[in-house]
């Protein structure tokens, strides 16, 4: 920047020296070479001012010849004006020679015969020139005329030409004269740089520095303003060897800082703020978090030490209440037994239903916390699966029934009859979830389902052809009642393979009969309301219902299912859901029992296992239902009393099957599913197709029935009898005697129930009871007496024994088995024993021997007494020689049956 | 009107025995069995019942004395207790009894006797009860 300024100064410095010189060759040429002179002051004056452009530098350039003392008057003559001094511009005084200014550009006119050697500078200036022959250049000084500083370039003008190597005296010998000129330094070095943009920043000063210890200033201000760091010297060659030069330049103002180097400081100052903030705050905050996790910990130990004080004070008040409540149950039902007037038994019974309710809430309460103070132990007692889910059933069938809601249980037949458990927690969960799917379900159904859970996941894990199997499943027929439900791999697709027979690998888990274990899986279908998505996380916290809407409007403490989630976990389960709002849920848990042992089963099945008639063992039915799955239902109820089902899906088909297909028989009954029947399939060929054999039985399955409806059923052929779902067990087969009793009555078929047939059968029999206890003997007695036989009794195998020495009279003989000294195999067998060996006499000696009423071979019909209606008891019954059994105690259907298979012929040969 | 009355009471009586589970169908059977030619079979079996079991309660006591217990003879007696109380249709003795078995089995003394005195009790309970209902019926 400075070497530029210094650069361009130079060479225009150079051009106007240059220019000079040419001057001094025109004035020497035209001067002093011709004579005369062709240059005068006007021919000058006027050819400097029409050249000064060429000599910017310069304010004006004017000549003076060499004049010596000796010729002053001449000159002086010549001129027309005497020799004045610079000074003061007075004449000259008395010099050796002057240098009179004779040309004069316009611009320095006021030098008209000013006698430049009478200035300091000039003089010197003078000198030097015309020793060297060259361009000179003064000290600066303030210009006469004006108050700039200047120098005054001043270059000789010689009379002849030099040789090259002239001599300082032949130099001065041959001096005509001295062409000057004075640089404005000041202005024109401000014109200069004006023309360079920039200017306004930039400091220039330009010094004289021929002398070093003192620099004389040629442009600028002495002040020491400006940026004095950034200073740049640059040195001028303004041509005169003798004079040094050089330039300075500064910037006026500081160095612009550059706009990277601040936003780069700021922002690093900004990023360091930032980062000690942030530093800060991570101090603080962890501090904070420090003292918040401190704080926190005591509370959880508060709120744990709370929690376990509300768990014992839940037990305790329970508790507490419980004993009370107790009581007044107690009196209450004491009070019900007193004779009341109707009103005052309302008021008992109702307070007596409020207590029960009362105390099933603490009881919830309190297992609640006994569970969680870890003090609930489970039992382990055998109990029959099946029939707990019908008691539950039962339970819920009059809501379900009022509500529409089709209620279904379904057992796999591979579940064990009987399992080692906890029947009353068990039936508590099943209880709780049902009765959550029956709170919230309007429409649709319910489906509780009980399978292995190893066959379940074996199922569930193999892969499912779709395949149908030829049926036409409708997508929408593949639940329970056709809706959709939560869980759809609940539907008909993995369900047939649940049901069906046992075909599955699982089989080899089934007869490895030292797995204790029975891992069952427990599924409760639903289509009710479903949980929100939001609430499904909280459905298993105590007290949690989906919303506090949810418990306005249906009740409840929202306790149980956080009971039933500890006592399946107690079971060594587990307890999930899937649900979907407005579609259902489908709640599931597992839970382990032990397989009983087949001897206790024995023992136990009697007083556990609520037995189910066995009278309708062979029948066949055929289930009119378009719905797989619920066909499946049905045929579980059926199956279990032993009847056989065939499944068609509509009343054509079963009558044109039962028809056309001779070798499995005509059904018994025909079970049709209300909708198939209200779709629209006609009635009327069963009966006239039907009628040709005995008519099967038309038994119509609903849900709910409107008296309307039930008209219709029985204009329609359903005469025989409705059954009003949920199917149990028990009451089909209570519905079956009412519908088949009649219906055999009327065939004059031997086959029901009725206490007159049996009298029929055993009238005047002799019977022979052998039983060891007195009270068993005296009711059996009192039974068979009922009916007309005459019954003898032995209290021992012995007596018995005794009793029947051949020949004796007894038609039947009625046998304990568990007996003391002889039980009832024993004596059987050596009953049987004596009577080979006579029937051996007989023969041997039969030919005449003994009277003809004798021929017949003896073989008293033996029946055990038992409570095992197993088939292991039934086998080692007839390997020790009986001809069948009948439960204890005394059932009728039961007697009936095994009697009537010795004596139905008789009242025909009797009659 | 005074037949009338106690009749109700009767019933009302006998109804709260099978509602509260001390008697099941059996029960009823028995009854069943009762006519004309048998006006007082069910109070002579439940009289029998009551002077079987007090004997068989007071062999179980003794069986209980001795030391080891005899699980076997336990059983034995029990089975025999049991029987007889399920031809009445004695619903809990029956049940407490079966929990007596189901400790014979797992040789558990201390069941036992829990057990035990469970059916004592019940056993006392339904004898009053039904003694309350007999004296009312007869």
């Amino acid at each position: 920047m400075c070497d530029q300024r210094a650069r361009m100064l130079q060479d225009q410095f150079s051009v106007c020296v240059n220019h000079v010189h040419a001057l001094a060759v025109l004035v020497s040429t035209f001067h002093h070479y011709k004579n005369p002179s062709v240059i005068d002051q006007d021919t000058f004056a006027e050819y400097t001012a029409r050249t000064a452009f060429e000599r910017p530098l310069l304010s004006g350039v004017a000549y003076a010849p060499r004049v010596l003392n000796s010729d002053r008057e001449d000159f002086e003559r010549q001129h027309g004006g005497t020799i004045r001094t610079m000074a003061n511009k007075e004449p000259s005084p008395h010099r050796d020679e002057y240098a009179p200014v004779i040309f004069s550009q316009e611009t320095v006119s006021y030098l008209n015969l000013l006698d430049m050697m009478s200035g300091e500078e000039d003089r010197e200036n003078i000198l030097r020139a015309r020793s060297t022959g060259k361009a000179v250049l003064t000290s600066p000084f303030k210009l006469l005329g004006s108050h700039h500083l200047g120098v005054v370039l001043t270059i000789p003008v010689y009379k002849s030409k030099l040789p090259p190597n002239a001599s300082v005296r032949d130099r001065i010998e041959a001096t005509a004269g001295y062409l000057g000129g004075a640089f404005d330094v000041e202005s024109l070095v401000e014109n200069l740089l004006g023309q360079l943009a920039g200017n306004q920043e930039i400091i220039v000063k330009v010094y004289d520095v021929t002398n070093t210890s003192d620099h004389l200033i040629m442009y600028g201000r002495q002040t020491q303003e400006g940026d004095l760091t950034r200073e740049h010297v640059s040195r001028l060659d303004f041509g005169d060897p003798y004079r040094k030069h050089h330039m300075t330049c500064r910037y006026l103002h500081k160095a612009p800082i550059s706009r990277t180097a601040i936003t780069t400081a700021v922002l690093g100052y900004v990023i360091v703020i930032l980062a000690g903030y942030m530093f800060y705050t991570g101090a603080i905050h962890i501090v904070q978090v420090e003292d918040d996790f401190d704080t926190m910990q005591q509370l959880k130990v508060r709120a744990e030490a709370a929690d376990v004080a509300k768990s014992r004070f839940l037990a305790t008040v329970s508790h507490e209440i419980r004993t009370p409540m107790n009581g007044i149950l107690g009196m209450l039902a004491l009070l019900l037994d007193t004779d009341l007037s109707s009103t005052q038994r309302d008021y008992a019974q109702t307070a007596e239903a409020c207590g029960r309710a009362l105390i099933t809430l603490i009881n919830e309460v309190l297992d609640r916390a006994k569970i969680e103070a870890g003090k609930l132990e489970l039992e382990a007692v055998p109990f029959d699966l099946r029939s707990i889910l019908d008691d539950v059933l039962s339970l819920f069938s009059e809501k379900s029934r009022n509500k529409g809601i089709e209620l279904a249980v379904l057992v796999s037949d591979k579940v064990p009859q009987i399992v080692m458990g906890d029947p009353g927690r068990f039936r508590q969960v099943i209880t709780n979830l049902v009765g959550n799917s029956v709170k919230f379900t309007e429409q649709g159904h319910i489906f509780v389902q009980v399978h292995l859970a190893e066959h379940s996941k074996a199922v569930q894990d193999a892969k499912f052809e779709s395949c149908m199997n030829g049926r036409s499943n409708g997508p929408q027929s593949k639940t329970l009642s056709g809706r959709e439900a939560a869980d759809d791999r609940n539907n008909w697709d993995r369900f047939k393979h649940l049901i069906a027979d046992e075909e599955i690998p699982f089989q080899v888990l089934t007869s490895d009969g030292n797995s204790q274990s029975v891992n069952l899986m427990v599924s409760v279908e639903d289509t009710g309301i479903g949980i929100p998505l939001h609430a499904q996380e909280l459905v298993f916290m105590p007290f949690m219902q989906a919303d506090s809407s949810t418990s306005r409007h249906y009740g409840g403490t929202g306790i149980g299912l956080s009971i039933s989630k500890c006592l399946v976990e107690l079971m060594g389960g587990q307890i999930s859901f899937v649900s979907r709002p407005q579609i259902g849920s489908t709640f599931s848990f597992t839970a382990k029992f032990t397989r009983c042992e087949k001897n206790t089963v024995a023992d136990l099945k009697r007083s556990l296992y609520d037995d189910l008639p066995t009278s309708f063992k062979g029948l066949k039915a055929t289930v009119v239902d378009t719905k797989p799955v619920r066909a499946a239902v049905t045929r579980y109820h059926l199956k279990r009393l032993g009847v056989l089902v065939e499944v068609v899906n509509s009343i054509k088909t079963a009558v044109t099957g039962s028809g056309s297909c001779s070798c499995s028989g005509q059904p018994d009954m025909i079970l049709v599913e209300k909708d198939v029947w209200l779709s629209g399939d006609d009635l009327s060929n069963i009966q006239v197709s039907g009628r040709a054999l005995k008519s099967p039985k038309l038994i119509l399955l609903a849900t709910n029935v409107t008296s309307g409806e039930l008209d219709k059923a029985k204009a329609a052929g359903f005469s025989d009898t409705l059954i009003m779902k949920p199917l149990r067990a028990s009451m089909v087969a209570a519905c079956l005697q009412q519908v088949l009793g009649t219906g055999k009555a009327e065939q004059g078929k031997v086959m029901a129930n009725g206490s007159v047939y049996l009298r029929g059968l055993l009238r005047e029999k002799k019977i022979l009871v052998v039983d060891d206890n007195r009270v068993n003997r005296r009711v059996a007695a009192g039974a068979l007496k009922k009916f007309g036989a005459e019954v003898e009794c032995a209290d021992s195998g012995k007596a018995a024994l005794d009793l029947l020495q051949i020949p004796h009279g007894f038609d039947a003989c009625f046998m304990d088995i568990q007996m003391p000294e002889m039980d009832g195999f024993e004596a059987t067998r050596r009953i049987r024993m004596m009577e080979s060996q006579v029937n051996e006499q007989q023969t041997s000696g039969s030919t005449d021997g003994c009277c003809d009423k004798q021929a017949r071979k003896w073989h008293l019909p033996i029946l055990a007494m038992t409570a095992d209606v197993i088939q292991a008891t039934f086998q080692e019954c007839q390997k020790s020689g009986m001809d069948g059994y009948v439960s204890k105690p005394f059932q009728e259907e039961n007697l009936y049956q095994e009697v009537a298979k010795f004596f139905e012929s008789k009242p025909a040969t009797d009659s | 009107m005074e037949q009338n009355h106690t009749k109700r009471q009767i019933k009302v009586t006998r109804n709260s025995l099978f509602e509260q589970g001390y008697l099941d169908e059996q029960f009823s059977q028995l009854e069943d069995l009762q006519d004309e030619a048998n006006p007082n079979f069910v109070k002579e079996i439940v009289t029998l019942f009551f002077s079987d079991s007090t004997r068989l309660i007071r062999n179980v006591e003794n069986a209980l004395e001795s030391y080891p217990l005899d699980f076997c003879k336990l059983d034995d007696y029990m089975h025999q207790f049991m029987g007889s109380s399920s031809s009445i249709g004695a619903k809990k003795v029956k049940n407490e009894c079966t929990q007596f078995q189901e400790c014979c089995k797992a040789m558990n003394a201390d069941g036992c006797i829990r057990a035990f005195q469970r059916v004592k009790q019940e056993h006392a309970v339904l004898k009053r009860k039904l003694e309350a209902y007999f004296q009312v019926s007869l």
